[in-house]
């Protein structure tokens, strides 16, 4: 079967007054209808780059974006449009997102006219009442006519949300969605972006540098971890949480403090070699981890790049170290 | 003799539509080496208390009762009272605070070596050799390079940096009593849990006190010794930090406890709290989160609670329904509240 939406082998670079940036490296991903999938990694992971190659708004330096089968950027015309309706993002900061002057209901309105799915107000009023019931925004007339600075941060987000529904997404890539609402309500946006995802089998891709929210999210999906350009782990969602393989992984999971006293206390720390991350104007060569992993080998790690690799448990990693420990500890175990 | 006694502090900003109660009644105390967490979703008065604090509240803001004890060498003064001079000794000599925006807390036009010496010379310092002595020792504790950062613009520096010079800054006149107002947001994991270990590190080696505003709870439950759980501008909830995370008594606090998912162990019931925070100027009468609250009865909408002992002397909620909170969420003390619910 044909992912409905694929990333092969994208690079993206940037040129800037210091030299090429290369944000992105080399990722690959692949994602089914109605899967549930999270990209976490620290600022400058290039999580974001990724999410906008995936969206179509960055044309990619290298490798290809396929939707249904099709690489995107070599299709023109109907093509490219209905491309354009599959995908849509929904940005981080509600406050930026929306145009302050326009009511709710001329920003949604304006993607009904523009994709000819509403003819007349009527149908629009109708359609737009039906959008804000779907994103829990009830009863719709109270907030139809409302400017964005009249709704609270979460409702400005379901707002955004439902100008992504206007066209019938078949992709949502959600860039920190939930990460400037307060914390009491982003479980109920999660649940309603999980909600779209099974209810209109939408495919739905957060971006996230909060590991717990990408927990809850892919709890029956996937979880990505970036590091510095490149997909360093991959693997189910629990997998990941309960035994990450990458040793990038193994850190970030060790440092998140939890809402626990007794589990946030006795938590087995990860120490890394060094706090500095690399820059991307100068990556050090072979894995770019090496510098700071504490399985880090000479002669190897700072010489190789790492290539991402399916491992026994069905995960992918991009770590020599890992790579070769469990694939001998599974021929151990098969022996 | 606690250093730091807040009684009975209510704050209110003056607005058009009428005053907006946004600290109310609220009384704590923080004894010496001790760390305190102020708990609440945004709105629920953290920040504004923070502020009253140090009295830097912005214009429009009115302190309509209370006092603010503080306490040195065995000297009691009411921060309300006190002048402008001694103000200014207590601000960062003896109260240092590090604020949310932290990475704006710069002036972007000069060096952090012209910062050290800006903060020293307001506090009458003017000794550049031992304020330069000072300021390496300072970011030798917050593990910088000081040959490295003292010569850099703040935009030179990466976040965790900015954060960490801002804390060496908060240090330097060696306060009594540090606040921080979400000291680790907007920083990523590493960087967080490296902040969080330095602020563990300089407590235990200075002995300051600290108070700290945070909406993730996960911190909390790093740091505090003691947590206050804030809602609509009052104290809901008071407890020492394992009470509080395995015996909320408050439905807000449990509420809180329960919109925040784990990474490791069970996932449990996660939910969001349901509504949103009433309007701090026409306030519903009876219990504030009474409309919110999923065991509130026909008496919880009639008068707000004070605060009642629960448990034990040192654990109070404001509810009169604690005990029926006590009996959902069971005794097993080790099990966190999202799977108790599940």
């Amino acid at each position: 079967m044909t992912a409905l939406i694929e990333l092969d082998r994208v690079s993206r670079t940037f040129h800037t007054p210091d030299g090429p940036i290369t944000a992105v490296d080399a990722v690959s991903l692949a994602l089914d209808a109605g899967e549930a999938m999270c990209l976490v990694g620290e600022s400058g992971c290039g999580k974001t780059t990724t999410g906008r190659l995936l969206a179509g708004l960055l044309r990619p330096t290298g490798g290809r974006l396929l939707y249904e089968g099709k690489d995107v950027w070599q299709t023109k015309g109907a093509d490219l449009a209905r491309f354009r309706r599959a995908v849509q993002l929904v940005h981080q900061d509600p406050y930026a997102s929306l145009n302050p002057t326009r009511t709710v209901f001329q920003t949604l309105s304006a993607p009904l006219f523009r994709h000819k799915k509403a003819r007349t107000g009527r149908q629009a009023l109708a359609s737009v009442n039906e959008l804000l019931q779907r994103v829990d925004l009830t009863p719709p007339e109270n907030f139809i006519a409302k400017y964005p600075h009249q709704l609270s941060g979460g409702q400005r987000q379901r707002v955004a949300i439902a100008r992504a529904l206007t066209v019938d997404p078949k992709v949502i890539v959600a860039d920190e969605a939930v990460s400037m609402v307060d914390v009491s309500i982003r479980i109920s946006l999660l649940n309603l972006l999980l909600a779209l995802g099974r209810e209109f089998g939408v495919t739905i891709v957060l971006i996230t540098h909060d590991l717990a929210v990408a927990r809850y999210f892919a709890r029956e999906g996937r979880i990505g971890v970036m590091y510095l350009g490149r997909v360093v782990e991959l693997a189910d969602t629990e997998s990941l949480v309960g035994d990450p393989a990458h040793p990038y992984s193994a850190a970030l999971i060790a440092a998140i403090p939890e809402a626990d006293p007794d589990i946030t206390r006795t938590k087995k720390r990860v120490e890394l070699r060094s706090a500095e991350i690399p820059s991307l104007l100068s990556l050090p060569p072979g894995c770019a981890f090496h510098p700071r992993c504490p399985l880090s080998e000479a002669g190897l790690c700072d010489v190789k790049i790492p290539e991402l690799l399916v491992i026994p448990g069905s995960r992918e990693v991009a770590c020599h170290v890992a790579v070769r420990e469990r694939t001998s500890e599974r021929a151990a175990a098969t022996a | 003799m606690p250093v730091l006694s807040v009684r009975s502090l209510s704050i209110d900003y003056l607005t058009r539509r009428g005053p907006v109660h946004a600290v109310r009644d609220v009384s704590f105390e923080l004894e010496k080496s001790e760390t305190l967490a102020i708990i609440g979703e945004s709105g629920s008065g953290k920040t504004t208390l923070a502020v009253g604090l140090i009295r830097l509240s912005p214009r429009g803001t009115k302190v309509t009762s209370g006092e603010i004890l503080y306490t040195k060498d065995g000297i009691t003064n009411d921060i309300r009272k006190i002048d402008d001079d001694d103000l200014r000794e207590y601000r960062w000599a003896e109260c240092a605070m590090v604020f949310q925006a932290a990475l704006n807390s710069f002036n972007p036009v000069i060096t952090i070596w012209e910062q050290f010496l800006d903060t020293a010379r307001a506090h009458g310092l003017h000794d550049r050799h031992r304020i330069r002595e000072r300021a390496a020792e300072l970011l030798d504790l917050v593990h910088l390079d000081a040959r490295r950062v003292l010569p850099a613009f703040p935009h030179e520096l990466s976040g965790g940096m900015k954060q960490r010079v801002l804390i060496a800054l908060a240090l330097m006149l060696e306060p009594q009593l540090v606040i921080l107002d979400e000291p680790t947001t907007a920083l990523d994991i590493l960087t967080q849990r490296s902040i969080i270990d330095l602020l563990r590190q300089l407590r235990q080696r200075l002995g300051f006190s600290m108070i700290f505003i945070s909406h993730d709870l996960s911190i909390a439950a790093e740091l505090a010794d003691r947590m206050i759980t804030m809602y609509a501008g009052r104290v809901v909830e008071r407890a020492k930090v394992d009470d509080m995370f395995y015996r909320p008594r408050h439905p807000y606090s449990v509420a809180l406890l329960r919109a925040v998912p784990r990474v490791t162990g069970a996932l449990g019931s996660v939910a969001s709290i349901p509504g949103s925070p009433p309007d701090l100027i026409r306030l519903p009468k009876g219990c504030t989160y009474a409309p919110r609250c999923p065991y509130a009865i026909e008496a919880c909408r009639e008068a707000d609670p004070p605060l009642l002992e629960v448990d034990t002397p040192q654990h109070e909620a404001a509810c009169i329904r604690w005990q029926h909170v006590a009996e959902v969420l069971g005794s097993n003390a080790e099990i966190p509240v999202a799977e108790k619910l599940a």
